[in-house]
Order: structure tokens, then sequence, then C-alpha cells
């Protein structure tokens, strides 16, 4: 097995380039060509599209020509390749032409293995795309392109980012270096917030579905988005209170109703009973009682032009998510 | 009949405004260099009647109105102003005397430009030859700009004009508009005048006045309309059912949410027949016909309504729930007589075996909780807290303990 290249070296004669997140794998491309370009500025870079490898192809591409020029190879969708193309590839593997920088681009599951498999083993310089599924992975990204960027985004700021843009990396990156580039000093929350309000997803109905779940330290989070993108308290409160309210009647609603009767007594969708049902876990008379007590207060000095809404919201979130824990009184 | 009898326990008041009356109508004769009488410094050209709910605030203000037009011939020989049989009395009542102009708000705010014209149109002479009267029956209502333009008007008055301005309390009206106004306070008429006045007046059976009068808590408006309208008996009937439904959470949410479904009912009805009466009537104003073209400004004046019966359906979804907050009260104030062994009638003489139960089921202190609760409760929907979640929180809070 020959000697495995290490992940800097962006020279190595074969990379892999594994997994499906679509940004990651052009980025892990691109960085190698850019790389080869930098050493010899008159690389030649074949970038054959997937299903681009044509039978005997090959050999002609890696067939040193007259002038010893460097070249980059790079094989889209390899897991797709044929078997003729597989066979040559590997064979490739075996004894690779000096000069040649190969790319491998694989999604990395089971199909087209072997070709990986003889990858790996032939040393190659392996870079992990896996999808992003987790949000530790993507505020992760977000601060990695901050920190490539050269600029300093505070961890709000990068909450905010996530929040507001979801889930797709190619925007988040989009969204990263656009703040870099129109944004002089410190990337922070409100910076975010100016940028992007117009797609905030927060709203008064998360704040609450994370507070009556007893998740307060989130839904203090995403409360402080929701007021940042001007949202407004109101909403908050009478979110808050729909969510409480909700729980306290589907408690206390007949245990012997069919669901669909059930749905109709409590006035909501089906799909929201069910999950009302999943938020109700924990949570007892006194809880309810508690919590749509706070929400009443919040209400009021939020409407009554309290110094500090924003204050009042947040106690009523803690109060909430803490109501949620309450273990005395059943209903 | 004279025009002071429909004043319930109100005797100092009215005391003092058939003086005032008196001098009223000295003040005209001097002017007319006819012999001068009585104390001139009891007649006052701004006066602002204040006192709680229903004790009959316009009801004074209206009488008096009327003492001030009232034209018997009685007077020459001592009589009190305010007959109630003469023209002057008849017209006032009636709201026909050319010299009375009672601004009713029926639930909207007054306006800048209303109250300017009343302004103006108080600075004329009187037609009558005795006062021009200006009776606004919720001060409490003017636009701030509007309290403004009333200022002006009470500040410089002409010689011949009077205002009279009515409000639950002196803190709901203006300071500067106050310290120009003489006080009067009504005070809670007791039960049994309230009673005897809707055997009197309206022919309630005895038993059915005792009971109303003691249910409407010393309101005279509300204490009628339980004994006449039987709608009003089932909603209170219903509101008491409250105490004896908040045993568990899932009764405290139903409550809540019948007592503001109840309210917005309420609301709606009124909206229904009073709405487009009034915005037919404004569009005939403007001379407008079934498809022709709008007449010029009338569509600003259909929309500046609209947004004044908005706010007057809040008001009055706030007043329905604030009448059974009141009904509620009553019924802890008699628990916790009952609990702690104080003697004299109950505001809930109907309710007697519903308020010894829940007298029976706690302490003293519960009860205390609970009024702070439905104080609170009227607090919050005062602070315009969303009604729905005032009135669970108030539940909730009844149940706990
Ligand atoms: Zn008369």
């Amino acid at each position: 097995m020959a000697r495995k290249s290490a992940p800097d070296d962006l020279l190595a004669p074969l990379t892999v380039a594994v997994g499906q997140e679509e940004l990651l794998l052009d980025r892990a491309v691109a960085e190698v060509v850019a790389a080869a370009k930098k050493a010899d500025p008159e690389t030649d870079v074949r970038d054959l599209a997937p299903g681009g490898l044509q039978a005997g192809q090959l050999a002609e591409l890696t067939t040193p020509s007259l002038f010893a020029e460097r070249k980059v190879i790079v094989v889209r969708a390899a897991q797709d390749l044929a078997a003729d193309a597989v066979k040559e590839v590997k064979a490739y593997l075996e004894a690779p032409a000096e000069e040649v920088i190969m790319v491998l681009v694989h999604a990395g599951g089971a199909k087209g293995k072997g070709l990986l498999d003889a990858a790996k083993k032939a040393g190659a310089r392996e870079v992990l795309c896996a999808k992003l599924t987790k949000a530790s992975e993507k505020l992760a990204f977000i601060r990695g392109e901050f920190r490539t960027l050269g600029r300093a985004a505070s961890p709000e700021a990068c909450q905010a980012l996530f929040d507001s843009l979801g889930s797709d990396l190619r925007e988040l990156a989009a969204a990263c270096s656009q703040l870099t580039a129109d944004i002089e000093g410190p990337i922070d929350e409100a910076a975010v917030a100016k940028y992007y309000s117009g797609r905030a997803e927060a709203t008064g109905f998360e704040v609450a579905d994370l507070a009556v779940t007893g998740r307060a330290a989130e839904a203090l989070e995403r409360l402080r988005w929701a007021l940042a993108v001007g949202q407004p308290p109101t909403g908050i409160t009478y979110a808050l209170a729909s969510g409480v309210r909700s729980i306290g009647r589907l408690a206390t609603a007949g245990r012997n109703l069919r669901p669909a009767d059930l749905a109709r007594e409590l006035g909501m969708p089906p799909w929201k009973v069910d999950r009302v049902r999943q938020q109700m876990r924990g949570w007892t008379g006194d809880g309810v009682a508690a919590a749509l007590t706070a929400v009443a207060e919040a209400d009021a000095a939020v409407k009554g032009g309290s110094d500090d809404p924003a204050y009042a919201l947040e106690r009523a979130v803690v109060a909430v998510a803490r109501a949620s824990r309450i273990s005395s009184r059943p209903y | 009949m004279s025009v002071w009898d429909d004043l319930v326990g109100q005797d100092r008041v009215v005391e003092q405004l058939q003086a005032a009356a008196r001098a009223a109508r000295a003040a005209v004769l001097a002017g007319r260099g006819e012999a001068p009488e009585g104390n001139a410094s009891l007649m006052t050209h701004a006066w602002l009647f204040t006192g709680p709910p229903g004790a009959g605030q316009v009801t004074a203000a209206r009488a008096f109105a009327a003492a001030l037009q009232c034209t018997s011939p009685d007077l020459d020989l001592g009589g009190t102003p305010g007959c109630g049989f003469c023209d002057g009395c008849h017209t006032v009542l009636a709201g026909s005397h050319a010299d009375v102009k009672q601004v009713r708000t029926d639930g909207l705010s007054i306006g800048v430009g209303d109250m300017r014209a009343l302004v103006l149109r108080a600075s004329s002479y009187p037609t009558g030859g005795r006062w021009s009267v200006i009776l606004v029956d919720a001060a409490h209502r003017l636009t701030e700009a509007a309290a403004n333009a009333l200022l002006k008007g009470v500040e410089e008055p002409s010689p011949r004009t009077v205002w009279l301005l009515c409000a639950p309390s002196v803190q709901d009206v203006l300071p500067t508009i106050r310290s120009r106004c003489r006080l009067l306070v009504l005070r809670t008429p007791p039960a049994d005048a309230v009673a005897d006045m809707l055997v009197r007046r309206d022919g309630v059976e005895p038993e059915a006045a005792r009971l109303a009068a003691l249910a409407g808590q010393g309101d005279i408006d509300r204490s009628r309309r339980l004994a006449v309208d039987d709608q009003a008996r089932a909603r209170r009937a219903e509101v008491l059912r409250i105490p004896l439904e908040v045993a568990d959470l899932g009764g405290c949410l139903a409550a809540a949410q019948r007592l503001v479904d109840t309210a917005k009912a309420d609301a709606e009805a009124l909206a229904e027949t009073q709405d487009a009466k009034e915005t037919d009537d404004l569009r005939a104003a403007y001379g407008a016909s079934e498809g022709s073209r709008a007449p010029r400004g009338m569509a600003g004046a259909v929309k500046e309504l609209e947004k004044r019966q908005k706010s007057r359906a809040t008001r009055t979804r706030r007043e329905t729930l604030n009448v059974a907050l009141g009904d509620l009260l009553g019924f802890y104030r008699d628990v916790l007589a009952v609990q702690l062994g104080a003697g004299g009638a109950f505001a809930n003489e109907d309710q007697r075996p519903a308020v010894q139960r829940v007298a029976g089921e706690g302490a003293a202190e519960n009860t205390l909780r609970r009024i702070e609760a439905v104080l609170a409760c009227r607090r919050a929907l005062d602070r315009n807290v969303d009604p729905l979640l005032a009135v669970e929180a108030m539940t909730v809070a009844l149940r706990a303990g």
C-alpha cells in the first residue's frame, strides 16, 4: 500500500473528494487546481463532467506530452463511471504518470465503492465533503468561512445568519462573503439582521415551540434574533400564550375522543394535535397556570410601554420554559 | 315629578345643584334689570360630574340643565327650578331644547372638529335668553386635541354659557380643564334607594327589584338592566358559574374562552345594529345616492367613522368583560363576608348556595387572593392585554389554592 498523502498536500498525485456536499466538493477541486496553477501557470486542467470519461480517453490524457507540462485531471461523479472506465482508472492508479494530478470526485456511498477503495489503497489524499446535517456543523462552517475571509464575527452573528438563511451552504458562504465585503468593523448580530431580516424565519411561534419544550437557552437566542429582525413583541406574547394554551387544552380534553373529533374540539389541525402532544410531556396544571400568568404579565409590559420590553419577553420565555418542568398538581 | 327625582341617593348633590340653579336664575333676572336674589357665587360656568359607574352623572347633569331652562310660574313664588312639567324642563329632558346641546359619545371618541364647533356655538347668546348649556357625557373620551379645544371654551366662557362635563373620576380629565371646573362627586347609591326607584319608575316587582339593586352593586343602569332584561340576567348567571368551574385547568380555559366569546358577540351585535345605520346617516348627510359618484369629502368621512366604530367595538368588548368582572368581584366579596362572619346583605342574594359552598371550600386569604386576581385582570384589560390571555391568567389564578 502506497504511503498516504498528507491532507494539506494539495499537489499530491491523487486526491479524492468524498461526499455529497456540492459546495465542499467544488472547493476541494478548486483548491487543487489553484495550487497546481500557482506552482505552474501553464498547468493544463481537464475537468471531466459526470459521464465525460470515455473508454481509452484516460490513457491519452495521461500520456506525457512533448512539453512535459503539468496536468490536472478531474473526474466528476466517479461513482457512476462505466465498468470499462473504472478498469482504466484502476490501472492508471497502479502506475500513475509523473506531472499528472488526478482528482476523483466521489459520492462516498456503496456505489462505485471499489474505485474509492483502490484510490485509498493507492495513497490518495482524502478530502471529506459529507453533507453537514447538524446545526453545530453548520455553525462551525460559518465560523470557518469568516475565519478564511479574515474577519471576526460574533457567535451571535453566526447563529443569526444560520437562523435566517437556514441550511444551504452555498447561500451561507455567499452571505459570509457578502457581509465581509459590505460591513466595516466587527460583524455582529445587528449587522446580520440588517442584511437578512427579509429572510428571517425566527417567528414568535418558533420561540414558543422552544420555550414550551423547556429549551430556555435556545428559546432566548431565538427570541433575541426575532426582535433583532423587527418581529413585534406582541406577536411573541401571542405565540407564547397560544403555545401554552394548546398544551392546557389538549391535556384536559376528553380522553375518549377520536383524533378527528379531538382536533375539531380543540380547533387545531390534526398534525398540530400530534405536535402539541409531543410538547405536552412534563407539563402539569400548575405549570400551565404559571406560564399563562407570566405571559400575561409580559403582554402587559409590552403594551404598557415598559422601559424594556425585550427583558419582559425574556422573563416570560424563561418562565414558560421553567413552567414546563413544574412537577406538582396535575390538571 | 321633578327633574331631580331620577337621582337616586344623591341628596347633597341635588341640594348643591338646586342652589346653583336658583343663583343662575337670579343672575338672569339681574341681567334684565330685575331685582337679584340669592348668592351668585353658587353658580359657575363649568361643572365636572364624577362618581362610580352608573351612579348617575349624566342624569344629574341633565337635571341641572333642565333646571337652568325651567320656566315654571312657581319659580316666582319661591319654587325649586326643575319642575319637570314646564316647556323648558320638558324639552331639555327630551333632548330638543334649542339652548342645550348634549354631546353623546355612544362610545365613540369625540374628535377635535366636533369640539371646535361646540366651542363656537357655546359663545353665541342663548336664544331663550337664559343659558347656553353644553353637556359632554364622556369627557374622558375626548381626544387630546378635542380636550384642548374644550379647554379654550372653558377658559374664556361667554357670560351665559355653562359647560357640564361628566367623567368616571377627576383623574380622567386633563388637569388644566378640571382646575377650571366645580367638582361634583356622586356617591354610590344605596341598594334600597335603587330598588325603590326600580319599583317606582320601571314597575318592577319589589322582590325582583331588591335582587337586581343588590346585584347591580350601585350601578343604577346595570340594576335596571338586570331587572328588566332576561338576557342580562342570563349572562350574569353564566358568569357566576365560573367560581364553581375553575377547580380544574380545563374548566379555567373553557370559562375564559366563553367569557371572551360572549363579549365579542356583544360587540358584534352592537356593530350590526349601530354601525350600518351610522354609515347610512353619514352618506345621507353628504347627499350620496345609490349608484352615483361619491360626493367630495365623503370617503374620508366614512373612513374616519369606521375607525371610530372599530374603537367602539373594542371598548364594548372591554365593557362587557368589565361587567362580568364586576359580577365576579361581587361574588368573591360575598364569599369573603361569609368567611369573615360579616353580616349584611349580599350582592348575590340570589346565589346564596354557591357563595356558601365556595366560602366553605377555602380560607379568607384565598378569597383575598382571588379578588386580587380579578382586579389584576381589570388592570390588564385597561392596559390592552389580549383579552383571552388576561382572562385566562385570571381564571387560572382563581383555581390555585
Ligand atoms: Zn320646569
